[in-house]
């Protein structure tokens, strides 16, 4: 459970991202939308949506590769969006990584995978003398065998394999947020255990918290003792796992809800799955709740009840 | 051991040194610059000087032979060879540079209005009928030397360029490395030299050999049309006066064959290191 009494590492505000495209003819997505929250020591925040809800979009934005339209994240009370020296932001990193979702393009197609750890030593930790052993331990961490990935090019590794040196990497810098962008997709179900409960474990040990932002929500069930759900670039619902896992309020959670296949419940032919009565579903919900915005329903349990 | 650390830094350099095409290409391409350096200083002729009776076999004092007014067939490939080298050069040089800025700017700024002006230009260009614009243009010159010509046929040249660059720099935008060295806090030039520039280079330099060699032969296409450079020689004019006089129908071989044999083992030569760099420049090529 959450120690909400310590101060938050980082708290995000606000943050909307709007992207424009077109010249003659501009055309606006919005991606994220009023979205607010916060992370504290020690926690696994898992943030669950569907693929263009923009869940990656946050992640990014955190991880200052994209800049907020409005909006602000706080990192220990500081606003991101000033951290403009390359000192200020080697420093920011030091504290806050992310692993991302596509762990083919993740490295340099010219270079051997070395070249991820290397320049972690170089930037971070110059003053480290015994890189090698420290880069072998890490990957042993992550059930690598170090004489089989050390000095191969990235086409030669599989997708899992490269996965888990990019999570082998964040071990190795030892960060207060890990922002983790569907980081077990390309893992078989054996490893994808010990990774999470390596991750689990990272964080009781060492006060890490992690952003962990997937579309699994078994997953989210296993690892998180914070959920947010996210539907079209808003934060429906957030709270605390348990809370928001047995008592969903938002039509949208029920519907993830009752989408998750179970083992042992085949497909029934007469069973009728329409997306649009879910929007439907969310359409009346905010109209019958109308101006009560976001409301606490629990404690530590938040359900946006309507838009404006 | 300071020599197995030398290679182990410069991996490409090794890769490209023992790549058989890049060797095959290289010796033949540096064989026939050393002919165009060599050449017009061991002949005892000018290019334009009688220098025996015409219509003479290859032989000991006319290496390639005569053309039928006894100019010798030698001196005239080795500076002509001189002039399409510098053509190929000055004009793959400009193609390449004005498609790379262009292609570089339009794609850093993608969907924005320096990207969708330049590509509107580019796509001008690339519609127009290049060979009918560039006979309208070395026509309507009334002098032109080899400047001028590198010049008109490099307008025509770089468009493709262009969009391959812009393509080039989009798809390298979007990955992920990028932003890997990015929250790496890797210092900006590291990022441009190892993972923009590294990753371009391979690329920009194949470009070139690619102008080099497209604007040779349409050069010498307009040599061969009549409208290559007023004054001097070069291997189109050679092929040129060789068509005009009806060489291959009076049995001169050496004056057509030889040439054009010269002229196309350079393209085939570049077109070999061009395929040997690939794979030096892309591991997943490389023979293991």
């Amino acid at each position: 459970m959450a120690e909400v009494s310590k101060e938050p590492i980082i708290s995000i505000e606000n943050l909307t991202k709007i992207f424009s495209s077109g010249v003659f003819f501009r055309e606006y997505t919005t991606a994220v939308k009023d979205v607010s929250f916060a992370m504290y020591p020690g926690t696994i925040l898992s943030l669950i949506g569907e693929s263009g809800s923009g869940k990656t979009t946050i992640g990014r934005m955190m991880l200052k590769l994209l800049r907020p339209t409005s909006g602000s994240i706080y990192f220990h009370g500081k606003d991101i969006a000033q951290l403009r020296s390359r000192a200020e932001r080697r420093e920011y990193y030091r504290r806050v990584q992310g692993i991302f979702q596509d762990p083919f393009s993740s490295f340099n197609p010219l270079f051997r995978v070395d070249r991820v750890f290397d320049m972690v030593y170089d930037v971070f930790m110059p003053e480290v003398r015994d890189r090698e052993a420290r880069t072998r331990e890490a990957l042993m961490r992550v059930n690598l065998n170090p004489d089989r990935i050390l000095s191969h090019f990235p086409h030669q590794l599989s997708g899992g394999q490269l996965q888990r040196l990019l999570i082998a990497r964040a071990l190795l810098m030892d960060v207060e947020i890990l922002v983790a962008d569907e980081l077990i997709s390309m893992l078989d179900a054996s490893t994808r255990m010990g990774i999470l409960n390596l991750l689990v474990d990272i964080c009781r040990d060492t006060g890490m918290s992690v952003l962990f932002i997937t579309h699994d929500l078994a997953l989210g069930y296993y690892v998180s003792d914070y959920t947010m759900i996210m539907h079209q670039g808003r934060l429906v619902e957030q709270g605390a796992t348990a809370e928001v896992y047995h008592n969903p309020v938002h039509p949208y959670t029920k519907m993830l809800f009752r989408s998750v296949p179970d083992i042992g419940r085949r497909w029934d032919p007469k069973e009728k799955f329409i997306p649009e009565q879910v929007t439907m579903e969310i359409d009346e919900f905010y109209a019958e709740n109308r101006g009560r915005g976001m409301v606490s329903v629990s404690p530590e349990h938040l359900v946006l009840m309507s838009v404006e | 051991m300071a020599a197995r650390d030398f290679w182990r830094r410069h991996e490409n350099l090794y890769f490209a040194i023992t790549n058989k095409k890049v060797i095959f290409g290289v010796v033949i391409f540096l064989s026939i610059m050393a002919l165009s350096i060599v050449g017009p200083m061991i002949t005892p002729y000018d290019y334009e000087e009688f220098a025996g009776p015409g219509y003479q076999r290859p032989s000991k004092t006319h290496w390639f032979g005569t053309t039928i007014m006894g100019r010798d067939v030698f001196t005239q490939v080795v500076y002509g060879l001189r002039s399409t080298l510098l053509v190929g050069f000055l004009a793959g040089t400009i193609a390449s540079a004005i498609g790379l800025v262009v292609g570089f700017v339009s794609g850093f700024f993608s969907g924005r209005a320096p990207d969708e002006g330049l590509m509107m230009l580019t796509n001008m260009f690339m519609v127009l009928p290049s060979l009918a614009l560039l006979i309208i243009l070395s026509a309507y010159l009334p002098y032109r030397g080899i400047v001028t010509q590198s010049l008109i046929v490099a307008a025509t040249a770089w468009p493709w360029t262009a969009r391959a660059v812009r393509s080039q720099t989009l798809s390298l935008k979007s990955q992920e490395f990028v932003n890997l060295s990015r929250i790496s806090a890797a210092p900006t030039f590291r990022i441009i030299r190892e993972d923009i520039a590294a990753n371009m280079f391979s690329y920009v330099f194949m470009v070139y050999i690619l102008q080099f060699n497209g604007t040779i032969l349409s050069s010498v296409g307009l040599e061969f049309l009549g409208l290559g450079p007023t004054r001097g020689i070069s291997l189109g004019l050679v092929l040129q006066n060789a068509v005009n006089w009806n060489a291959l129908h009076l049995g001169m071989w050496w004056w057509t064959i030889i040439p054009g044999l010269i002229l196309t083992m350079l393209i085939v030569s570049l077109y070999f290191i061009n395929t040997g760099l690939d794979e030096v420049f892309n591991p997943r090529l490389r023979e293991l």
